[in-house]
C-alpha cells in the first residue's frame, strides 16, 4: 500500500499537468495565460526553466525564414519527466516582401510551409517538424492560423497547423483583408489508454444483476399499438366510403344515367 | 456422470450458437475450403530405402521444416514444422535403438532415427523415423555464432552405440544416438582430427581423443591472405578452399596434424579467370568450382596438385557422392540443355564412365535446376540404379527415375510473398466448359437422395454418396465466372519469383509462370519479386481485354537495385511485357486512377525521391496532370523515427528528358523522439474497401457519422528498450502508443499511449475503426483495443428538413485541409492467445457484418465477430441496446472453439490472411498462407441472400405439386357438396 501511494499521487500529477497543457489555448492579440490553479500546488518542488524556440516558414519552395518566437516554461518534475507549460507565441508580421510572396503563393494555390525544432531544449533535436496547408485555406478577415503541437517530454512530435474553421474545396483565391495574424494555438500530450476493466465479480454475480435491471420505462399506447391502428384505421376508412357510395348509388340511381356511371367509375 | 457431460456439452454448443451461429458440420467439411501442404524449399535430403518397408527421403527445408516424404509418390508420411528462429543446419538418419533381443543383438534400419540439428548449432534433436514423434531433445552449449556441422560417422561405433557428431558454436559434442545423453565414456579410443578456422587467416587442427574429448594436439598455421568461407573437404585428410580474393585455391593438408597449404591460382587452370566460387562440399578427391558461368572439375592429387578434369559449359547442379558398389564413388550432375535436362552420374576416379545419363523434358517455368540429390539401388539385373531427388529454381521438388519425373511437388508455394485475386473469363454463349452432366434422371436421382438425407431416412451408403455429389457439384472448379462470384483465381507471388495462378473451388494451379528477366543480362539475373498489383481489371468497358497483374520486382537484395516490371495475363498466365524500369523502386502507389482500357494508374516512388508514372503512355499523363495538385504520399523512415508527407512539385525536365518523372516535395514530418519510441507497426486502410453506409445509428435515434477516409495511417511506436521479446522489460520501462495520423496534412488525429505494454502489435484498419493486438505486461496478458473514429462537423445533419431542404454539407466535398471535427472511442480486452496475424472479412458492398479473422499462434483462424469489439459495449446494456445486438461488457473476447475457420486444420507456418469479396454479399473468400495453403468461403452474417446449397428443390416441387393436388380435391368436394345441398 506504501508503494502503491506514491504511484497514484504521480499519475495524479500527469493526469493534472496533462490536462493543464490542453487548456493552455489563447489567442494571441492580448489574450492573457489562464493559469490552472490546481497546477501551483505541486510546481513547487520542482524546477522550472524558461525556454524558447523560433517557427520559421517558407513559401513554396523557398528556403525557411524564421516568423516568430514561442517561449514557454520547461518544467522538470521529480520523476524525470519534462513538460513544457505557459506557452506564449509571438507572431512576426509580413513583411512587404512576405506580402507578394504570399499573394502569388495565393494565385498559384500552393504551399504554406512551417516548421518547428523536433527538441526544444536543445534545438533543433533530430530534424525539423514541418506541417504546410495550402495558401488559400488562411485568409479570412486576417489570416486565420491554429496551430496543435503534439508534445512528448521536451520533444516535438508533429504540428498540425491550418486555418481554425473548414476550408472549402475548390478554394477560392481571397486576399486577406488585414495582414495580421490571428493565431491559435494548443499544446497536446498523449492520452493515456484507460486500464481494461477487471470485472470477474461481476460475472460471477450476473445471474442475480438480471434481476435488478430496471424494466424498460413503459411506451404510450400509440407506440406499443400502432402497427395494429393503422391497419384497422384503414379499414374503417374504407369501410366508410364504401357506405357513402352505397348511399350514394342508391340516391343517383333515382336521379339518372350519367351519374350512375360516375360514381361506377369512382368505385 | 457421462450424462451430466453430455449436458454441459449440450448447452455449450446451445449457448455457443446462440451467441455466434457460425460453424461446420462435419459433412461440410471439404464442400468450400481446400488445404495445402508444403514443406519449403529442400536443403537438405537423406534417402532411406534399406530393407524392406516404405522407402522415403527425409529432407529439411529453407521453411525449417523437416519431413519424411513417400518416395514412390511424394506424399508426406509427417513433418514437423521448428519455429521461426529454429533454422536447420543438418539432417542425418542415425541407426537407433539396438535392441538386445534373445541374446541377438538388431539394429533395426526401420526404427532409426532422424537427427536434426538447428538454431546455428545448439539443438540438436531426434525423431523417430517411421512416424516422426521426437525421441529425444539436447541444448548443446554454444558460445558464439558460427557455421554448424552433423557428421554421424558409421566407423565410430560405440558399445552397441552410434554417437553423433555435432559442431555449433565453438564447441564440438559427441551425442549418443539412444538417449542425447553426451557421450562419455567409449571403450576404444580413436583420435578425431578437426580443422577449423579462427579470424580468417588461421587453419588450425585439433586432434581429439575421443574417448575424453581432450585435446591432445593443436596446430595452428597463419594463412596470410586470408579465406573467403567456402569449403570443399577432398579426402578425410585434405580440403581446398578459396583465398579472400577468390582468385587461388588452397589446398589444406593436415595430415597427422601436420597443416600444409598449397596454393594454385585459378588463372592456372583455366585461361579466362574471374571470381571463382566452390560448388557443393563432400565430393571425395575432387572439387568442382564455378568460374566464369563455367564448372570445372578438379581432381586434388597425391601431394595437394590440382589438375583439371572435366568442364561444363552452363550451370550445373553437383550431388554430393555416393558410394556405389566394388569401392567406387560417383556423384550426379544436372545441366540444362534447351528444354530438358541432362542429368549425369559418373565414377569420380574414372570421368569418362557414365553410369548413367538420362535427358528429361522439363516444363520451361521450372528454371534451372538449383540442388541434386542422388540415391542409388539394383536393378534386378544387378546393375546399379540411379534416382535423381532434384530441387528447382523455383522452388519445386522432383525426383527423377529411369528418365521419366516420377512425382513434383510445388514446394514454390510454401513461401507465398504477396496474393491478389483475379476473375475467371466469362462464360462464352454456345462455348461451354462444363460438360452436361445431367440428364433429367440423373438429376431426379440426385434431388430424391437429397430428399432422403433432409428426411433423415438415408442409409450410410446413401449419406456417401449424398457427400461425394456435394464434393463433385454443380462444376465448382470451372474455369469460368460464376453468377455468385465463388470461382475466382489467387494469383500467389513466391519468393522464388514464381506466379502461382490458384483455383478457389479446389486449389488446383490452372498456371505458373517464372519471372524471368526482361534482358537476361548479367546485371540482372534473377529478379526477386516484391509485391503484386491489380494492374487491368476490365468491367464497364474494354472488355474484350484480359484482365492482367503487375510484378513489380528487384534485381537484387538492396532497395537501391534497379527495379523490373513484368504484365501478366490473368487468364492465360502468359507474361504480356516486361520492362528493365531503369530506377529503383521504394514504394508502389496504385492510384484511384484509370485509363481508357482500364489500365489502373501507378506511382513508382525511387531512392531519389522522384516518382515515376506507370503505364507510360500520353493518355495516362493527361489523367495524372489533371489531378496532379491532390496527389499525395508519404514515406516511413522506420530505423529514423521519422514519417514524412510529400506533395507533387513538377516534372523533372530538368534532370531527365523522361516526362513521366516528377519531383516532389516535403509538406510535413512527424518526428518520433529516438529515446522513448520507435515505430514497430504502420497500417493503412484496404484501398479497395466498400462502405455501405456513412452513419451509424445509435440506439437512442441518434445518429453518428463514421469518420471514413482513405488517407489515414495507423502507427504504432514503442519505447527502445521494449521492442525486444515480451517479458524483456519490466513495465515501468515500456510504453506503447498508438496514432492515426492524417498522410495529407500529417495531422495527429488521435493518440494514445498505453503504459505498461509491449509490441509485437498486430493490426487490422477498415472502415473507420482499427483494432490491434499486444501485450499488457502488468496483466500479464493479451490485450485487443478496438479505436472507432467518428466526425463530428456532419453532426447537425441529423436533422430531417435540413435534408428535405437540401441544407446539408454531405454533398460538399471534404478537404483534408479544414480542421477535423472528429471523436474516438475506445475499449480494451484481454486475448487470451498469442496472434501471428489479423484480418478482416471483406464482401462486395460492405453490408454484411464484419468478422476479425485471427491468426493464432497455434496457426489457426478465429472468427470473431466485430461486435465483440464494440467500443460501445458496456456491462448492464439497456434493452434497446441489447435489441441493437450489444453485447454485455466483458473484461476478455471469448474463443469459441466453434468459431475457428480451419476447424481441424492447421496453417502451418501461417503468415498472412487475404480476404477478397464474392459477387454474393453474404459472402467472402479467405485465403491464408504460410508453409501450408487453406482458402475457405465465409458468410459472416450467414448466407442470408442465397439459399443453402443443400436446398431440396425436389422437396419444394413435392409441396407445391401436393398443394395444388389438395385444391383440385377439395374443390371437386365442396362443388359436390354444394349440388347435393341444391338438391335437398
Amino acid at each position: 500500500m506504501a508503494k502503491l501511494t506514491p504511484f497514484f499521487f504521480l499519475s495524479f500529477l500527469i493526469i493534472s499537468s496533462s490536462l493543464a497543457f490542453q487548456s493552455d489555448e489563447f489567442g494571441l492579440e492580448g489574450a492573457q495565460q489562464q493559469t490552472p490553479t490546481t497546477r501551483k500546488r505541486y510546481s513547487d518542488p520542482d524546477s522550472d526553466s524558461k525556454v524558447q524556440f523560433s517557427l520559421e516558414h517558407a513559401f513554396g519552395d523557398s528556403d525557411f525564414s524564421p516568423a516568430g518566437t514561442f517561449s514557454a516554461r520547461l518544467k522538470s518534475w521529480s520523476h524525470g519527466g519534462k513538460t513544457l507549460t505557459k506557452l506564449r507565441f509571438s507572431r512576426n508580421g509580413f513583411s512587404d516582401e512576405e506580402k507578394d510572396t504570399f499573394k502569388n503563393l495565393l494565385k498559384g494555390d500552393d504551399f504554406y510551409r512551417i516548421r518547428l525544432p523536433s527538441n526544444v531544449i536543445s534545438p533543433p533535436g533530430k530534424e525539423f517538424v514541418v506541417a504546410s496547408v495550402r495558401a488559400r485555406c488562411l485568409p479570412r478577415d486576417g489570416l486565420d492560423e491554429h496551430f496543435v503541437i503534439h508534445m512528448e517530454g521536451a520533444n516535438i512530435l508533429a504540428l498540425s497547423y491550418g486555418s481554425l474553421g473548414a476550408c472549402q474545396y475548390p478554394r477560392q483565391f481571397k486576399l486577406p483583408a488585414k495582414w495580421s495574424f490571428n493565431s491559435h494555438t494548443i499544446l497536446k500530450s498523449s492520452e493515456q489508454a484507460p486500464r481494461t476493466p477487471i470485472f470477474t465479480e461481476e460475472i460471477l454475480g450476473g445471474e442475480n444483476a438480471e434481476g435488478e435491471v430496471d424494466p424498460p420505462p413503459e411506451r404510450s399506447f400509440w407506440a406499443k399499438y400502432w402497427m395494429y391502428l393503422i391497419p384497422l384505421g384503414l379499414v374503417v376508412m374504407n369501410a366508410v366510403t364504401q357506405a357513402t357510395n352505397m348511399a350514394e348509388e342508391q340516391t343517383g340511381g333515382q336521379t339518372g344515367g350519367s351519374q350512375v356511371q360516375q360514381s361506377a367509375r369512382r368505385r | 456422470m457421462a450424462m451430466a457431460i453430455k449436458a454441459s456439452l449440450l448447452l455449450l454448443v446451445f449457448l455457443s450458437s446462440a451467441i455466434v451461429s457460425f460453424s461446420l458440420y462435419e459433412d461440410q467439411v471439404g464442400l468450400m475450403d481446400w488445404h495445402q501442404r508444403y514443406i519449403g524449399k529442400v536443403k537438405h535430403a537423406v534417402f532411406h530405402t534399406q530393407k524392406a518397408g516404405r522407402k522415403r527421403v527425409i529432407v529439411s527445408t529453407e521453411e525449417n521444416v523437416v519431413a519424411s516424404l513417400d518416395l514412390r509418390h511424394g506424399e508426406i508420411f509427417w513433418r514437423h514444422v521448428l519455429g521461426t528462429n529454429d533454422a536447420i543446419d543438418g539432417v542425418e538418419i542415425a541407426l537407433g535403438k539396438c535392441r538386445n533381443h534373445l541374446h541377438y543383438m538388431w539394429c533395426s534400419a526401420i526404427s532409426g532415427y532422424v537427427i536434426t540439428l538447428s538454431s546455428q548449432g545448439s539443438t540438436l534433436r531426434a525423431w523417430n523415423l517411421p512416424d516422426g514423434q521426437m525421441v529425444w531433445e539436447t541444448s548443446l552449449h554454444s558460445a558464439q555464432i558460427s557455421k554448424s556441422l552433423l557428421s554421424v560417422p558409421i566407423n565410430l561405433k560405440v558399445d552397441k552405440d552410434y554417437p553423433i557428431l555435432a559442431f555449433g558454436g565453438g564447441y564440438l559434442h559427441a551425442v549418443s544416438a539412444i538417449d542425447g545423453e553426451r557421450v562419455l565414456q567409449p571403450p576404444e579410443s580413436s583420435i578425431i582430427y578437426v580443422l577449423g578456422f579462427l579470424h580468417s587467416s588461421e587453419a588450425v587442427v585439433y586432434q581429439i581423443d575421443s574417448k575424453t574429448g581432450e585435446v591432445v594436439a593443436e596446430k595452428s598455421m597463419v594463412f596470410p591472405d586470408g579465406f573467403s568461407g567456402a569449403v570443399s573437404s577432398v579426402s578425410s585428410d585434405k580440403i581446398v578452399v578459396l583465398d579472400s580474393t577468390r582468385s587461388i585455391l588452397v589446398t589444406i593438408g593436415f595430415l597427422d596434424g601436420d597443416i600444409s597449404f598449397q596454393k594454385t591460382p585459378v588463372s592456372d587452370l583455366v585461361e579466362d579467370s574471374g571470381n571463382a566460387e566452390i560448388l557443393s562440399p563432400l565430393l571425395s578427391n575432387m572439387v568442382a568450382v564455378k568460374v566464369n558461368r563455367r564448372t570445372i572439375f578438379v581432381r586434388v592429387g597425391g601431394e595437394g596438385k590440382l589438375e583439371v578434369v572435366d568442364s561444363l559449359s552452363d550451370e550445373t547442379a553437383m550431388s554430393v557422392s555416393l558410394p556405389v558398389a566394388d569401392d567406387q564413388v560417383a556423384f550426379a550432375s544436372a545441366h540444362h540443355e534447351g528444354s530438358k535436362i541432362q542429368l549425369m552420374v559418373k565414377l569420380v576416379d574414372d570421368l569418362e564412365t557414365v553410369l548413367l545419363r538420362e535427358s528429361i523434358e522439363m516444363d520451361q517455368h521450372r528454371g534451372r535446376v538449383d540442388k541434386v540429390f542422388i540415391n542409388n539401388y539394383i536393378k534386378t539385373d544387378m546393375s546399379n540404379g540411379f534416382r535423381a531427388l532434384i530441387v528447382m529454381e523455383d522452388h519445386s521438388l522432383l525426383l527423377l527415375q529411369q528418365g521419366a519425373i516420377v512425382w513434383s511437388r510445388e514446394e514454390g508455394l510454401a513461401s507465398v510473398t504477396d496474393v491478389t485475386t483475379a476473375e475467371l473469363p466469362v462464360e462464352k454463349d454456345g462455348v461451354s466448359v462444363a460438360k452436361v452432366e445431367h440428364t433429367l434422371v440423373d438429376w431426379l436421382k440426385g434431388h430424391m437422395l437429397k430428399l432422403k438425407g433432409s428426411l433423415l431416412l438415408a442409409s450410410p451408403e446413401d449419406v456417401a454418396a449424398i457427400q461425394e455429389m456435394r464434393m463433385k457439384s454443380s462444376g465448382r472448379s470451372k474455369l469460368t465466372r460464376d453468377h455468385n462470384g465463388f470461382r475466382k483465381l489467387f494469383i500467389a507471388l513466391t519468393r522464388a519469383g514464381k506466379l502461382f495462378a490458384l483455383h478457389t473451388g479446389d486449389g488446383r494451379i490452372v498456371w505458373s509462370m517464372l519471372l524471368n528477366s526482361p534482358s537476361k543480362s548479367e546485371a540482372c539475373e534473377r529478379p526477386s519479386g516484391i509485391s503484386l498489383y491489380q494492374w487491368q481489371v476490365p468491367h464497364h468497358h474494354a472488355m474484350d481485354e484480359n484482365p492482367s497483374v503487375l510484378v513489380v520486382g528487384r534485381c537484387g537484395s538492396d532497395s537501391s537495385a534497379p527495379g523490373v516490371l513484368s504484365f501478366v495475363d490473368v487468364y492465360t498466365g502468359k507474361e504480356i511485357s516486361s520492362s528493365d524500369i531503369g530506377h529503383s523502386v521504394v514504394r508502389v502507389m496504385p492510384l484511384p486512377f484509370t485509363d481508357s482500357t482500364e489500365q489502373r494508374l501507378h506511382l513508382i516512388a525511387d531512392t531519389e525521391g522522384h516518382v515515376h508514372l506507370y503505364p507510360k503512355t500520353s493518355e495516362a499523363l493527361s489523367i495524372f496532370q489533371r489531378e496532379f495538385q491532390n496527389v499525395y504520399w508519404y514515406t516511413v523512415e522506420g530505423d529514423d523515427g521519422i514519417i514524412r508527407g510529400h506533395g507533387m512539385k513538377s516534372s523533372c525536365a530538368g534532370e531527365t528528358a523522361d516526362e513521366y518523372c516528377f519531383t516532389t516535395k516535403e509538406l510535413w514530418t512527424v518526428v518520433f523522439p529516438s529515446e522513448s519510441e520507435k515505430i514497430i507497426s504502420t497500417l493503412t486502410r484496404k484501398p479497395n474497401e466498400v462502405v455501405h453506409t456513412q452513419a451509424k445509428v445509435n440506439t437512442d435515434q441518434d445518429l453518428l457519422y463514421k469518420y471514413v477516409s482513405r488517407n489515414l495511417l495507423f502507427v504504432a511506436t514503442v519505447s527502445p528498450k521494449g521492442a525486444g521479446e515480451i517479458g524483456s522489460v519490466t513495465p515501468e520501462e515500456s510504453a506503447l502508443v498508438v496514432y492515426l495520423i492524417d498522410t495529407i496534412t500529417g495531422r495527429i488525429l488521435h493518440r494514445l499511449s498505453h503504459q505498461g505494454c509491449q509490441g509485437p502489435v498486430h493490426a487490422v484498419f477498415s472502415e473507420n475503426w482499427v483494432v490491434y493486438h499486444y501485450f499488457n505486461l502488468r496483466a500479464h496478458k493479451y490485450e485487443v483495443t478496438v479505436v472507432e473514429i467518428y466526425d463530428q462537423s456532419r453532426a447537425e445533419n441529423k436533422n430531417v428538413w435540413k435534408l428535405v431542404l437540401g441544407k446539408h454539407n454531405l454533398t460538399a466535398p471534404i478537404s483534408s485541409y479544414s480542421r477535423p471535427e472528429m471523436f474516438t472511442k475506445s475499449q480494451s480486452y484481454f486475448f487470451a492467445q498469442s496472434v501471428k496475424t489479423i484480418a478482416v472479412t471483406s464482401t462486395a458492398k460492405g453490408i454484411t457484418s464484419k468478422q476479425l479473422l485471427i491468426g493464432t499462434i497455434g496457426d489457426q483462424i478465429l472468427a470473431l465477430d466485430k461486435r465483440f469489439v464494440d467500443p460501445r459495449r458496456t456491462l448492464n446494456p439497456s434493452q434497446a441496446e441489447k435489441e441493437e445486438g450489444i453485447i454485455p461488457l466483458t473484461d476478455s473476447l471469448p474463443i469459441i472453439p466453434q468459431s475457428y475457420i480451419t476447424h481441424s486444420l492447421k496453417v502451418e507456418g501461417l503468415r498472412g490472411i487475404v480476404t477478397a469479396p464474392a459477387k454474393l454479399e453474404s459472402t467472402t473468400h479467405v485465403f491464408a498462407y504460410g508453409v501450408d495453403l487453406f482458402y475457405t468461403r465465409l458468410a459472416p452474417s450467414k448466407t442470408y441472400d442465397s439459399l443453402a446449397d443443400d436446398f431440396s428443390y425436389a422437396l419444394l416441387l413435392i409441396t407445391i405439386v401436393a398443394l395444388v393436388a389438395a385444391i383440385y380435391i377439395t374443390w371437386v368436394i365442396s362443388e359436390k357438396k354444394e349440388l347435393s345441398e341444391k338438391w335437398r
